[in-house]
């Protein structure tokens, strides 16, 4: 009995291990330091900042690639910023003092905000209790306690009856079912 | 004259859908065949009047009569024919016209094909279609209507959107819409055996097909889609969590969840009540994803179908959800079948896992898509969640749904033994490890996640092919010719093999993602000719732009510039802007440089100064993102195999 929760709880662990190393994806470049003085910067600069921002006007456009005026504005502000020094964070806490959360690709994690990265995380757990309980019921519906002794080919077990799959069909999948238990 | 004729064919079919409503249940109640009969007529007949309706839509837009709102919204005189047509669905009253023309087309041909086969579930099949069709033809009678008129006569029409002129645009909604419209199919027979009290599962055996068929049409939509915004869109991508591409991909979730659980039903004739309920979401979320697509309620890049349906929508998701659940609580004794499991470890228990893991990731992505109105409602201000935070969420939900992939087809029915699917994976897994490690010592992947990924994509990808090696190598005891013996398998079972194939696609695509989401580079700098950008293995060197008239209201500035790899010249491209005088719309088309491992996508960025002989110019390599379409072709020759009609199955559905 014992040796069949595995399925489950790798499943956890696998999701848990995957979140974390998901986490490591999202890690940028490094923003440049500030050095008081104006600075030259580049176009590939600029994108890998704007490229996270999405103004509010062209939604679901970001702003790297954006053709309208205004977003070429908010380029422009952003250079003017990094040649003034300021970091990448310090673009993005403008940018969502002045038009609040939304236009950053991350929102800011606050207030309902939050709901984001607990909702997930939240979904599966409580998902995967109820899940699991609902997986055990089942189980112990069919209990018999043999599970680990007994293998059934499946074709022994189906009634002809109840499965539409044509005689030779069933004789190639006995067959395949042989080789597979060599 | 010819618009009157269109709407009256409206009004005639909402009659027509009203009468098959009520003579249907009238000829059920009092047990007349005529009646049913004449509800099914009527039914047909919705087919060809909305099928001359739509026809003389497209005849009023070929004919430039811009009196007619719609035309003048979609069309102008300039505009090719091709697109002319296509403009039947370029707009938001149309494409509902459309949604109502594929929904009558698929009732006309489920009469004819099912009339004689299902007698006792027709008569409700024929209630439930008529309402779905009543609804989205009361929309275009009231709010949208297509023929309605403007006070005066404009010279011209606007043209359809400019992002829609493009080849994938013009088949990838007609693709979303059968898919849609498709999976009412599986709905209406679901409900026609819960009013019916048939709960065998003859209601699957017969939509089955329809399952497979619409899927593959959504699936076909969610793929073109993805093209579509690579070759036009001009962002170096192909998917961006876009409200409107998560409404289909929501239905797909659903669909995708359901296509695996019906198969315990079938087999082990289980879980009943929750195909029911799997089937009746993916019908809820199809009417909630063209909500979503015409209502503008969430705004996105397709933000043009902003008009005052939504609460139309709500209410008819609302009522066909009390109508749906009321059913199938009246039948709950009659679905609740003797379930029970054998094993954890059993193909049934592996269904469930890959059906938890769908479901997670759909309330993920309907959450994620519905969050800027709950935020609105909560704060007062619209969120936004952009694709890092869905990436984040998700990506360890599509690992373990690729691991699962590859492990479950090892299960057998009943139970497995733990120690049968570890000898069967552990030499995949040291194959895949070897590859992931040879991939860290040449320093070609050293991201850990992204090892982590390729190292469970290899292992299912070996896994999957295994399934084919043993199913042939079966078959050549009988007969020695591979080829033959692989071919004789396919076709003889092929849901097995087609779901196969559609696992390679999805792998093959999945390394792909991998490739573009994780690797790709770009660059973006201020040229003059002559001047020279390395990006990867490839060098750029500018030649210059022309600025010339295209057709239409069009104006094009294209640049020439030389790509070499490894020093050496393999191709000239001419990277685009495009400007539509009429709306001012801009569009960047991109060239590339195509190849197995890579694309090398430049792109001429109009938002920067451009002169002959100086322009900005936006350089992405793209890895494997051609393996993104190459398994998008395989999924879908997959999935025609497994939909490809079988005789023998016929005869056999016939029989019983």
């Amino acid at each position: 009995m014992k040796i069949f929760r595995l399925p489950i709880s790798i499943l956890m662990g696998l999701f848990l291990f995957g979140m974390a190393s998901a986490s490591v994806i999202a890690q940028g470049s490094t923003p440049p330091p500030p050095d008081g003085e104006v600075r030259e910067v580049t176009d590939n600069e600029v994108n890998s900042i704007a490229r996270e921002v999405y103004c509010p006007v062209c939604e679901s456009t970001p702003l790297d690639v954006c053709q309208t005026q205004a977003c070429a504005d908010w380029r422009d502000l952003i250079r003017t910023k990094l040649e003034n020094g300021e970091t990448r964070q310090d673009v993005y806490d403008y940018f969502a003092e002045q038009y609040g959360g939304r236009v950053l690709a991350t929102p800011p994690r606050e207030g309902l905000n939050l709901l984001l990265w607990i909702m997930p995380v939240a979904a599966v757990i409580i998902g995967g209790f109820f899940f699991s309980r609902f997986m055990k019921n089942l189980r112990m519906a069919g209990g018999d306690g043999k599970e680990d002794e007994i293998e059934t080919v499946e074709t022994a077990v189906v009634p002809p009856s109840s499965s539409p799959i044509p005689q030779s069909d069933d004789e190639y999948i006995a067959q395949v079912e042989r080789e597979l238990s060599k | 004259m010819i618009e009157n004729v269109g709407y009256l064919a409206l009004i005639f079919s909402m009659l027509l859908a009203i009468f098959s409503a009520s003579a249907a249940w009238y000829g059920k109640t009092n047990n007349d065949e005529r009646w049913i009969k004449s509800a099914r007529n009527a039914t047909i007949t919705i087919f060809f009047l909305l099928t001359l309706s739509s026809t003389l839509l497209i005849v009023l837009i070929l004919q430039n009569n811009f009196e007619i709102e719609y035309v003048w919204r979609v069309s102008s005189i300039d505009m090719p024919t091709y697109l002319k047509i296509s403009a039947l669905w370029g707009g938001q009253a149309g494409s509902l016209l459309f949604w109502s023309w594929l929904l009558s087309l698929f009732t006309a041909a489920v009469m004819y094909g099912q009339w004689g086969k299902q007698r006792e579930l027709i008569p409700y099949a024929l209630i439930v279609i008529s309402f779905t069709q009543i609804f989205f033809l009361f929309i275009s009678l009231v709010v949208e209507n297509p023929f309605a008129k403007l006070d005066g006569i404009p010279l011209d029409g606007n043209g359809l959107n400019p992002l829609l002129r493009h080849p994938g645009m013009i088949i990838h909604p007609p693709m979303l819409y059968l898919g849609f419209t498709g999976f009412v199919v599986p709905y209406i027979f679901a409900m026609a055996a819960l009013m019916a009290g048939k709960l065998d599962d003859s209601w699957i055996r017969t939509t089955r097909r329809w399952t497979l068929v619409a899927w593959l049409f959504l699936s076909l939509g969610l793929i073109l889609g993805g093209r579509w915004a690579y070759d036009v869109l001009g962002w170096g991508g192909y998917w961006g969590w876009d409200p409107v591409e998560n409404a289909s991909l929501i239905p797909w979730l659903s669909g995708t969840a359901f296509l695996h659980s019906v198969m315990i039903q079938e087999r082990r004739n289980m879980f009943k009540m929750w195909n029911m309920f799997l089937v009746i979401l993916t019908y809820l979320l199809v009417i909630y994803g063209t909500f979503l697509v015409r209502s503008g309620v969430i705004s996105s890049v397709h933000s043009f179908a902003e008009s005052a349906i939504g609460p139309l929508f709500f209410a008819f998701i609302a009522f066909m959800f009390i109508f749906s659940t009321y059913w199938v609580n009246k039948r709950k004794d009659m679905l609740a079948s003797k379930d029970k499991l054998d094993s954890f470890l059993s193909r049934e228990a592996a269904f469930l896992y890959n059906n938890f893991i769908f479901l997670a990731i759909l309330a993920i992505v309907f959450f994620f898509t519905n969050f800027p109105i709950v935020s609105a409602l909560f704060t007062g201000e619209q969120g936004f969640v952009g694709p890092p935070v869905y990436e984040k969420a998700l990506s360890p939900l599509f690992l373990v749904l690729l691991l699962l992939m590859g492990i479950a087809p090892l299960t057998m029915w009943h139970r497995t033994m733990i120690k049968r699917i570890g000898l069967a994976v552990l030499w995949p897994a040291i194959v895949a490890a070897l590859f992931a490690v040879g991939l860290y010592f040449t320093k070609i992947v050293t991201i850990w996640s992204a090892l982590l990924g390729i190292w469970i994509i290899s292992l299912s990808t070996v896994l999957t092919l295994f399934e084919f090696y043993k199913g042939t190598r079966a078959r050549m005891r009988r007969d020695r010719n591979p080829f033959s013996a692989f071919a004789y398998v396919m076709a003889i079972n092929r849901r097995r093999y087609g779901g196969y194939w559609i696992h390679l696609g999805v792998l093959v695509m999945a390394f792909g993602i991998i490739g573009i989401e994780m690797f790709q580079q770009e660059t973006q700098i201020h040229m003059t000719v002559g001047d020279s950008v390395a990006l990867g293995e490839y060098e750029l060197v500018f030649q210059g732009v022309e600025r010339y008239a295209g057709a239409d209201d069009l104006i094009i500035t294209e640049a020439t510039a030389d790509v070499y790899h490894k020093g050496k010249l393999v191709e000239v491209i001419h990277p685009q802007t495009l400007l539509y005088t009429r709306s001012g719309q801009p569009m960047t088309i991109p060239d590339v440089r195509t190849t197995f491992w890579e694309d090398f996508y430049v792109l001429l960025v109009n938002w920067e100064p451009t002169s002959a002989s100086s322009a900005t110019i936006r350089i992405y390599l793209n890895p494997l993102v051609n393996w993104v379409w190459a398994g998008g072709f395989i999924f879908i020759f997959g999935t025609m195999i497994a939909a490809w009609p079988d005789k023998k199955e016929k005869r056999l559905l016939k029989r019983a």
